[in-house]
């Protein structure tokens, strides 16, 4: 984007701020935007509308009064292992975040196996989730934790077979391959409008959005939450800064993964590249990296919104239905997805 | 379905020779086995202060023990301080939802034992603000439902609509909460002008609410997975219990106490139909609740068409002084069957009151329901009970 | 041991009635057959009745019969427990906590008066019953003897008898032979005394005097009112 070469540790303060950005931005967009703003609306009532222009300062509001409570830790926690919790669990949305492409050349790194790391990555804010159970010495936080290990870990297998079609049909692991192969491709031979994997991979995407709903315990999965049985689950404990940090990992976590659907399944960054007549990666004209970014936080708001939209919906399953659905549904039919895409690679 | 009743019943089973065993292991060994989880007085799934001492076994309940009396204020010792009229402001206050509910089984009992009637139109308007508090308490209900297992959402429209009716009945009796409406021998006041177009209008809205509720919340996949076949109580126990309104419906009993008790209010000259359900469970509960709320706005339609007109208070002396005898009405009340034992000596107050509240059963039978369940059915089975604390401690 | 007549007519037209070992006369025949069931089945242990025709019926049975009354009138058909609790007969010492504390303790009734169907003693437990199909309801009353204040318990016949006999226990202070686990229903485990019984006292009267006592000044214009009476309003 700018035609000059920065020295390297220009280019990893920016890559850093940069990085910031884009797990803070979506998490207080998606924080505002649906879960103050949409979810108010959808109950018949106003949300926050004290703080700024339409209760748009709110946020900051929000961040500031976290920030200045008293850091509480309970006597019998653990309290190396209670610190360390938040942030694990942030940890794993940075790592992820670094692997979506936001423009042909805004990128924090380019790896060959993106899709392979990015699952890989996810799973550790499950660990996270489990060192929250068990240092804060309280029962429900106990119950929540371990409610939450066994969710997760059944939850990581359906988005894995439902990435695997995308990385199938693609023939590709590495995320801006996948959004060329979406972008330059052509259904049927007619280019208008790409390829995006969402057509063809239906199911895969379906399966895909429902284990991420699971993976960030949103309801209908919020077992490890479960407000009205557990209070607050495994954050049960946790109060000011580090609360505040789980909160913000719950939020950025979904807009990471709203991202990476989009790149999988939508076409990322990019337009059909038909329209101007790109071909490769070297043909896609510059300004494509500051519009790539903004298409990217289109396609991530729309996928959010349809995330927090079954979050305000939907009542929670019970565990072991949660589980049942889990194996017995999500799991074959990503499999047979799988068979079918394969099968289809190789006739078309 | 059936394969989850033979599971449920299977898990019962299991769960209660486990308790066995670990009752004997007590004797011989440190109990290691099971985790002890205290749920409530602070949470915020228990509709006030209840605790609730469950031993889990994992995710089991092996045993559970509720332990009311966090809100106990002694209403029956109060009432034997207090005079008549004064006993009518403290009993509003022990089913703060529906409150006009609880005002008229007491004024009933005392105007059996003075002998005297109130009159027609005071007993039909004496019964439209008894509906109306039962719908009052019963959406409430629908929407906390939602709630319980998760859905945060309709307990706004709830609220919202229950709104309307706290309005119609502010604008009749001066109080939202607590009406206080109620005198022996008649009412307060007679209905402002235009109340009753006012309420046709707001029936009409909470029939729309129920609807909604129907297709949002039971329509709901997960909602009817989370509640059937969960709690399942047979009438022989439910009855041996004492559980009383929709509880009891839900079990396939018959009974509601509109229809099959004489009583002063005219209920035998209104059309209504008493919904029962054969399953017993969590979800029978519930919906036997939605109907019945849906009911109780054709109800107040039908009074509505029919009030007589007339004065609403009976001559009645003004110091109150009710001759010696006994007696006890009950009335079908949202939660269930209220009923006042009133015990006078002849005094300007009663001589000893028992209150027989409808939560009190239905709670006295968790230890029995709860046993095999899951954690997150203890949370459906209590919201389909539904009680509120001030109905248990009195 | 006064036996209180029903002088007070029923809302039907028919005269009350109270009999111990008069046949029953002519009624609503429903509860005077439920009446004589009883009778046959606890045979002596049925003390005494009052029927009110079309609107109640009392039984009084003998302590050592608590337990078969309610099994019998299960058996024939009172499957539906209502309520179980006790009276305490004793005229209240206190009055109703209106004692003005400067002026000297008025007299008052202290002789013990039962209510409907009599009794001997100071405590009598009574529950109520529901017979579903036949839309009747009857309470029991049951004297509970003065030296020990013991009576059998109905967890065996009816479960739901278990919270109502532990508040019972815990507000009156009687024991139920056979309950299986008698501790407090309401209050901490540790307090002492039984808040229901007449002489123990409502704190919030003794505390503080009853703000009545003090003398309502008149509005201005006013003529002087009676002072201490409870309004009656």
């Amino acid at each position: 984007m700018i035609a000059v070469d920065l020295p390297y540790w220009a280019q990893s303060l920016l890559r850093v701020l940069g990085g910031t950005v884009a797990v803070l931005l979506p998490a207080g967009t998606i924080v505002y935007l649906f879960l103050f703003k949409m979810m108010s609306f959808m109950q018949s009532r106003l949300g926050p509308m004290e703080a700024g222009p339409y209760g748009s300062m709110q946020l900051f509001a929000e961040v500031g009064k976290w920030l200045q409570k008293e850091d509480i830790q309970p006597e019998n926690a653990d309290k190396s292992v209670f610190k360390m919790a938040p942030l694990v669990v942030l940890l794993s949305t940075f790592l992820l975040v670094a692997a979506v492409p936001f423009g042909p050349d805004a990128y924090f790194t380019d790896f060959e196996a993106g899709v392979f790391y990015a699952l890989a990555v996810s799973s550790i804010s499950v660990l996270g989730i489990l060192m929250a159970g068990w240092s804060s010495a309280n029962k429900y936080s106990l119950l929540g934790g371990l409610r939450a290990a066994g969710q997760l870990i059944a939850y990581e297998l359906p988005m894995v077979l439902a990435v695997v079609g995308v990385v199938i049909q693609a023939g590709t692991m590495n995320f801006q391959g996948i959004v060329l192969q979406q972008n330059t491709g052509s259904i049927f031979g007619w280019d208008g409008i790409g390829n995006p994997y969402i057509l063809t991979q239906f199911v895969g995407f379906f399966v895909f959005m429902i284990a991420v709903q699971a993976e960030l315990t949103q309801t209908p999965f919020d077992m490890p939450i479960a407000e009205s049985e557990l209070v607050s689950g495994y954050m049960t404990e946790y109060s000011g800064f580090r609360f505040l940090m789980f909160f913000i990992a719950e939020f950025a976590t979904a807009g990471v993964f709203s991202l990476i659907a989009s790149v999988l399944f939508l076409g990322g960054w990019g337009i059909p590249f038909s329209w101007f007549g790109w071909t490769t990666a070297d043909s896609v004209d510059n300004w494509m990296n500051v519009v790539g970014p903004l298409i990217m936080i289109t396609k991530m708001m729309a996928l959010a919104f349809i995330i927090m939209w079954v979050r305000f919906s939907y009542p929670r399953f019970r565990e072991d239905q949660l589980q049942r659905f889990a194996w017995k549904v999500l799991i074959p039919v990503s499999l047979v997805n799988i068979m079918f895409t394969a099968i289809l690679k190789v006739a078309f | 379905m059936v394969s989850d009743v033979t599971d449920l019943i299977d898990r019962q089973k299991l769960s209660y020779i486990a308790a066995q065993a670990a009752d004997a292991r007590l004797n011989v060994e440190l109990e290691t086995e099971g985790m002890t989880l205290n749920i409530g007085p602070q949470h915020p799934a228990t509709h006030g202060t209840l605790r609730i001492i469950a031993r889990l076994d994992g995710e089991q309940v092996i045993w559970a023990d509720p332990s009311a009396g966090y809100m106990h204020r002694g209403y029956e010792k109060l009432t034997e301080v207090r005079t008549y009229p004064q006993v009518n402001t403290l009993i509003n206050r022990i089913d703060w939802l529906g409150s006009f509910a609880n005002e008229v089984p007491f004024i009933l009992a005392a105007e059996q034992l003075m002998d005297i009637e109130a009159p027609a139109r005071a007993q039909w308007i004496r019964a439209i603000f008894f509906e109306l508090s039962r719908i009052a308490n019963v959406s409430l209900f629908l929407g906390d439902l939602g709630v319980q297992l998760g859905a945060i959402t309709p307990v706004f429209m709830a609220f919202r609509d229950r709104e309307y009716v706290l309005n119609l009945i502010e604008s009749a009796t001066g109080g939202r909460f607590h009406p206080n409406f109620d005198r022996i021998g008649g009412l307060k006041d007679d209905l402002p002008k235009g109340w009753i177009d006012e309420t046709k209008q707001v029936m009409k809205k909470l029939r729309n609410f129920c609807d909604e509720i129907e297709t949002l919340l039971f329509g709901n996949e997960i909602f009817q997975s989370r509640t059937r076949g969960i709690g399942v109580i047979p009438a022989n126990v439910a009855q041996s219990y004492g559980l009383s309104g929709a509880n009891l419906r839900a079990s396939g009993v018959d009974w509601d106490l509109r229809r099959d008790q004489k009583i002063a209010l005219p209920y035998d000259k209104v059309d209504f139909k008493v919904w029962t359900h054969p399953d017993g469970d969590a979800f029978a509960r519930c919906w036997v609740r939605l109907q019945e709320t849906r009911e109780a706005t054709l109800i107040v339609d039908q009074l509505l068409d029919g009030i007589p007109s007339g004065p609403v208070m009976a001559k009645v002396p003004r110091i109150i002084k009710v001759p010696e005898g006994e007696a006890y009405v009950s009335t079908e009340n949202p939660l269930g069957e209220m009923g006042y034992y009133v015990v006078s000596q002849g005094d300007l107050g009663p001589f000893r009151v028992r209150i027989r509240t409808a939560s009190f059963n239905n709670i006295s039978i968790v230890p029995w329901v709860l046993r095999g369940v899951f954690v997150p059915d203890i949370i459906t089975i209590l919201a389909s009970l539904y009680f509120i604390l001030g109905d248990i401690d009195k | 041991m006064t036996r209180s007549w029903s002088a007070v007519a029923p809302l039907s037209d028919t005269t009350a009635t109270t009999e111990t070992d008069v046949p029953a006369l002519p009624g609503d025949g429903l509860r005077e057959g439920i009446v004589a069931q009883l009778r046959s089945d606890i045979g002596a242990g049925l003390v005494d009745t009052l029927v009110k025709p079309g609107v109640d019926v009392w039984a009084r049975v003998a302590t050592e019969s608590w337990r078969d009354a309610g099994l019998a009138l299960r058996e024939s058909g009172f499957h539906y427990f209502c309520f179980l609790s006790a009276i305490d007969w004793l005229p209240s010492p206190f009055g109703r906590g209106e004692d003005d504390p400067s002026a000297p303790p008025p007299e008052r009734r202290t002789e013990i008066v039962q209510g409907y169907t009599g009794g001997s003693t100071r405590f009598q437990v009574f529950a109520r019953l529901t017979d579903i199909q036949r839309h009747v309801g009857i309470t029991i009353k049951a004297d509970v003897p003065d030296d020990e204040q013991v009576v059998d318990s109905w967890t065996s016949v009816f479960a739901g008898a278990d919270w109502h006999e532990r508040e019972t226990h815990e507000m009156f202070g009687i024991s139920f032979r056979g309950h299986p686990d008698l501790r407090n229903m309401y209050l901490p485990t540790d307090f002492e005394g039984h808040p229901l019984r007449k002489d123990f006292p409502l704190l919030a009267r003794i505390v503080k005097p009853w703000p009545g006592i003090v003398d309502v000044e008149p509005l201005p214009g006013e003529p002087e009112e009676a002072d201490t009476e409870g309004n009656g309003e």
